[in-house]
């Protein structure tokens, strides 16, 4: 189980890293949400791995790590309210300087610009 | 105690002359004045002791960790210092009440000055390395603004920043320097540095830590190549020159090469290199000084000459070198500040500095011309005054040096020449200024005398330099030798001053010195039309050339490495992240650790299969932006469900709900941004970012997959035995979370708070264009609200509150709790104004969101507080079991409170930034 996490984890930073890579804020917001979730599972996974083991007393025999997963919980939230304040942003950028380039320069519309 | 007021009296009352200033120029003078006085009577009264070889140390707690503590100690050497520095500042601070125009401030050069007095009494009597080196960057800084002065003029503050680069550089190198002699010491105090003599130069480091330390002293005591600084120091009013840079701050690099003597010196390297700098800089800056025109300016290239010959004293550190140096530097004080006042009168009565202006000025001020002459005689080393004394002192210590081996017969030679020049510009000073023929018309003619006040202290002075040179034993003998023992750091041979010491070869030395400068002062003429033709060369340009440059080249750099391109940042930073993994894995000698796998579960790897699938095909289709949208939105369901099956409820119901929140967001925003990514990026810009992306991530998963298959030792234990007991709750997760690390939930929900209001804040006075169709043309349908949906979502409203209450109440003892409660409250208010609209949620709910969130911040952090009142600290929790009739016995745990602060406040952000951005959807805007 422990390579397919390993796969998984590096599958989702692959993907939100190429994403964020991307010269437009929505693939961006698209790729930081993956490396969240990338994040979030390797945080989560550092305790390790256990079937059927809620850290919750009594429901179990054995308990997983209840320490990242409170960890993981914030951070989840905390996820969300950092990636709608880059939405936000990208909104912002897009109406006060009229595209969608993370440089805030529409590098096919200037070109054609310049050159008239 | 009275140690401490010595250093500190002057800066406590720094802040009189500044603020009575109206009182009048000589009320600023007393009371500037007090505090330099009561500093020299506490001095003195060390004085009877530390003639006797008494050393007295104080030690106050600073910072013990660090070894900064405030420790001081009164011996021969600094006390000769902490002395100097007082008396002469008297004489300053008196001697520029005069000198100082009616329009320039007073009260700050004095309070200026008092400031420098601390600094530079602090440098010489602290016993602690570390505290010596804050006072020493206190008297770059305080030097800095009393050079800058009149800051009006561009040459002071071009000087003053000058100054301030070089001696501020010099004080790193030296900081540096200090550490790593604490560090071979093993302390801090100078009383155990010295102790440590035999272990620092047996040190590996010692040649570093030497050549650091040096640096700084030589940055500060204008030595070659750090001279250039000083001469455009000179820009600054000629009280300071006289003050700082004759008799005090220059002297501070002498003075550590005196104080560390005793710790660093007495190996061949010492001798070489202080030497050597020493002799260079003596000579060089006396042929500069022999050329100047500028009266201060000669005067300054002469001090770097002097400090020069002083240091090369100190590196010679035979027993007669070190007393000789101790002696000029008691000397040159004398004689210099007298010639920097003289200078400052001329300046003052005639408007002008300039050699080739000043004529005869004996017939307007023969007071002035005879004392100036007198201290140039000094300052020559002429017989009978005590620069002589000195001079023949040196003259005889540079004669054998074992150290060069056979190239010592340089250094006397080089010292004979630089001798003769000094000669020639002490002459030159004094009779051309004051000699030389007829006055020549000056800015301000006819110049009158200055008045006898002004003149005083250059007349004490000019005494003291005669008395000594008659009668240096009696008068200063007994203190020097003590001094040459602190300095040497043994009790050596006593040494007794006289003037006439036989026919021997110092005295021819000095004889040819002063002859051959008064040849050569014949034919200054051609001498200087030599210089003339020479290419002109200033410091000041090619620094500040050199720092223009240099700011040139960073900026070039930085504009090369920030070109404005955020891609390229990230592309920076991802590689560097890569590089730094790659380093740490490259430690591991097997990627697999040593714990056995877990077997492989059936629906997880289903899960990790469709998770990969749909991260490959978000990517694959971003172009298409709503679709790829909707297959992210399968990966987010796939973590929950992994989330779940290992073993994490609470991580499962969060990213669900916050998965469902997301979507819903970047669909908002979706609405408002182009429905298509166009395809720009490089064939080559893909596969940089493939292999990029590629990189990093494989190089994630294997850091991952390292870590897993390797043992762990958690710390939770500690929340696993005591959540029950001392929680008083079932759930771990939610019990660290309200509880144990209460308080970093407490930051958590300030930063959703803070981001809410962030976003509140961009999303104000936006005005996007509302697209009119889709992207393929279509109008919008004229329904936008289906009656069926917004009918359901009515009627789920009640059944979600209802879920989201149970969820929130049992979150202490099941999964559950704030977050989640507080993401499915949320969940179900969207659904009402996705279903019916932002103007139907608004007629019904007069939710001031911005306002709850403050409420659920304010809850949580009383009920943290509400702690402080049963004298526990912050966000302690408690609980109690009531019994109820029909109800029966449940918990009432004051973590509740706090989880229903993180409920509001995960309830007021969320619909805060989906209402307000869903707002903008309409006609209503968010500042209505």
């Amino acid at each position: 189980m422990e390579i397919l996490i390993a796969i998984v984890i590096a599958v989702l930073t692959g993907t939100g890293l190429y994403l964020m890579l991307r010269s437009r804020t929505f693939p961006v917001v698209m790729g930081l949400t993956l490396l969240t979730y990338a994040v979030n599972l390797f945080l989560f996974a550092m305790g390790r791995i256990q079937y059927n083991a809620p850290p919750v007393i009594n429901m179990s025999d054995t308990y997983s790590d209840p320490l990242p997963q409170a960890l993981v919980l914030t951070a989840i939230v905390i996820g969300f309210a950092m990636t709608a304040f880059v939405v936000v942003l990208a909104l912002r950028a897009r109406a006060d300087l009229g595209n969608d380039h993370v440089d805030g320069k529409d590098s096919v519309e200037d070109v054609k610009e310049a050159n008239r | 105690m009275a140690l401490l007021l010595i250093v500190f009296l002057p800066i406590l009352m720094a802040w009189l002359p500044r603020t009575t200033e109206r009182l009048g120029r000589n009320f600023s003078l007393v009371i500037t004045l007090l505090a330099p006085l009561i500093a020299v009577a506490i001095a003195l009264s060390y004085l009877p002791a530390v003639l006797r070889g008494e050393i007295h140390e104080v030690s106050f707690p600073w910072v013990p960790s660090l070894g900064l503590n405030f420790e001081f100690r009164v011996d021969p050497l600094s006390l000769m210092f902490a002395l100097l520095i007082l008396c002469i500042g008297i004489l300053v601070v008196w001697y520029g009440r005069f000198y100082l125009s009616k329009k320039d401030s007073i009260g700050k050069l004095y309070s200026l000055l008092l400031m420098f007095m601390t600094a530079m009494l602090g440098i010489v009597l602290s016993n602690n390395v570390l505290l010596l080196f804050v006072f020493w960057e206190l008297t770059s800084i305080t030097s800095f603004l009393l050079i800058g002065y009149w800051q009006h003029n561009s040459d002071a503050r071009k000087g003053a920043r000058m100054a301030l680069a070089v001696t501020g550089g010099g004080g790193l190198a030296l900081l540096a320097g200090l550490i790593m002699l604490a560090h071979m010491a093993g302390s801090y105090t100078l009383t155990d540095i010295f102790a440590a003599h035999e272990a620092i130069i047996a040190h590996s480091l010692y040649p570093v830590m030497l050549i650091l330390v040096l640096i700084g002293a030589f940055t500060k005591s204008a030595q070659f190549p750090f001279h250039f600084w000083l001469p455009h120091a000179m820009a600054a009013p000629t009280p300071v020159s006289a003050y700082l840079h004759s008799a005090t701050m220059v002297k501070a690099g002498i003075f550590l090469l005196a104080r560390l003597h005793p710790a660093i010196a007495g190996t061949d390297m010492w001798v070489l290199v202080v030497t050597s700098i020493g002799l260079i800089t003596m000579t060089f800056a006396a042929v500069m000084a022999m050329f100047k025109h500028d009266l201060k300016g000669l005067l300054a290239y002469s001090t770097v000459s002097h400090l020069g010959l002083i240091t090369m004293l100190f590196g010679i550190s035979t027993e007669l070198a070190v007393l000789a140096g101790i002696f000029h530097i008691l000397n040159h004080a004398a004689f210099k500040a007298s010639l920097f006042m003289a200078a400052g009168i001329v300046d003052h009565e005639t408007g002008t500095r300039d050699l080739r202006v000043l004529r005869g000025m004996y017939k307007y001020m023969p007071l002035t011309a005879v004392l100036s002459v007198l201290a140039a005689a000094a300052m020559a080393g002429v017989p009978f005054f005590n620069g002589f004394l000195s001079k023949e002192m040196m003259l005889t210590a540079v004669l054998d040096i074992p150290a060069f081996g056979a190239f010592a017969w340089i250094v006397p030679v080089v010292a004979s020449i630089a001798a003769l020049f000094s000669v020639y510009y002490s002459t030159r000073f004094a009779h051309n200024t004051f000699f030389a023929g007829e006055a020549k018309k000056t800015p301000t003619f006819p110049p009158h005398a200055p008045s006898k006040l002004m003149v005083a202290p250059i007349m004490l002075m000019v005494t003291l330099c005669v008395g000594v040179g008659l009668f240096a034993q009696p008068l200063v003998g007994a203190y020097i030798n003590a001094a040459g023992t602190t300095v040497l750091g043994y009790a050596q041979e006593p040494y007794s001053i006289y003037i006439w010491h036989g026919f021997n070869l110092p005295l021819l030395m000095s004889a040819i010195a002063l002859i051959g400068g008064v040849a050569l002062y014949t034919r200054k003429e051609q001498l200087l039309n030599w210089y003339k033709k020479r290419k002109p060369f200033n410091e000041l340009y090619m620094f500040e050339g050199g720092v223009t440059q240099f700011m040139g080249w960073t900026t070039r750099f930085t504009n090369g490495l920030e070109n404005g391109s955020l891609q390229r940042y990230i592309a920076f930073i991802v590689a560097l992240m890569v590089l730094m993994l790659l380093q740490a894995l490259m430690q591991l000698s097997s990627l697999t650790g040593s714990v056995s796998l877990t077997p492989v579960d059936t629906v997880a790897a289903v899960a990790i299969v469709v998770l990969i699938v749909a991260a490959f095909g978000t990517v694959a289709i971003h172009h298409h932006r709503f679709g790829a949208l909707l297959i992210l939105s399968v990966v987010g369901l796939m973590v929950s469900i992994l989330f779940a099956r290992f073993s994490a409820p609470d991580l499962a119901m969060t990213q669900l709900s916050v998965e469902v929140v997301t979507i819903v967001l970047l669909m908002l925003a979706l609405y408002f941004l182009p429905q298509d990514t166009p395809n720009e990026s490089s064939k080559r810009r893909v596969w940089r970012d493939v292999s990029i992306a590629g990189f990093a991530g494989i190089a994630v998963g294997a850091v991952a997959y390292a870590i897993l298959t390797r043992p762990v030792q958690p710390i939770s234990d500690y929340f696993l035995a005591n959540s029950k007991p001392e929680g008083g709750g079932y759930n771990v997760v939610n019990v660290i979370l309200v509880d144990f690390r209460g308080f970093d939930t407490f930051g958590e929900i300030v930063v959703l708070a803070i981001a809410g209001i962030g976003i509140a804040t961009l999303l104000r006075n936006l005005y996007l264009p509302l697209p009119l169709t889709d992207n393929q043309g279509r109008a919008w349908d004229k329904v936008p609200h289906p009656p069926l949906l917004s009918m359901m979502a009515r009627m789920l409203l009640p059944l979600a509150l209802m879920v989201s209450a149970y969820i929130f109440l049992r979150g202490h003892n099941a999964p559950g709790g704030g977050f989640i409660a507080g993401l499915i409250t949320s969940i179900a208010l969207i659904l009402q104004y996705v279903a019916s609209g932002v103007s139907y949620v608004r007629e019904r709910f007069q939710f001031n969101y911005p306002n709850w969130l403050a409420i659920g911040v304010l809850i949580a952090g009383l009920t943290g507080i509400g702690s402080w009142y049963f004298d526990h600290p912050f966000l302690t929790s408690t609980f109690e079991y009531l019994t109820w009739p029909v109800v029966g016995t449940f918990e009432v745990s004051s973590a509740l409170p706090f989880d229903l602060g993180v409920f509001l406040t995960v309830v007021a952000t969320t619909l805060l930034i989906l209402a307000y951005i869903g707002k903008l959807t309409t006609t209503a805007r968010v500042d209505d």
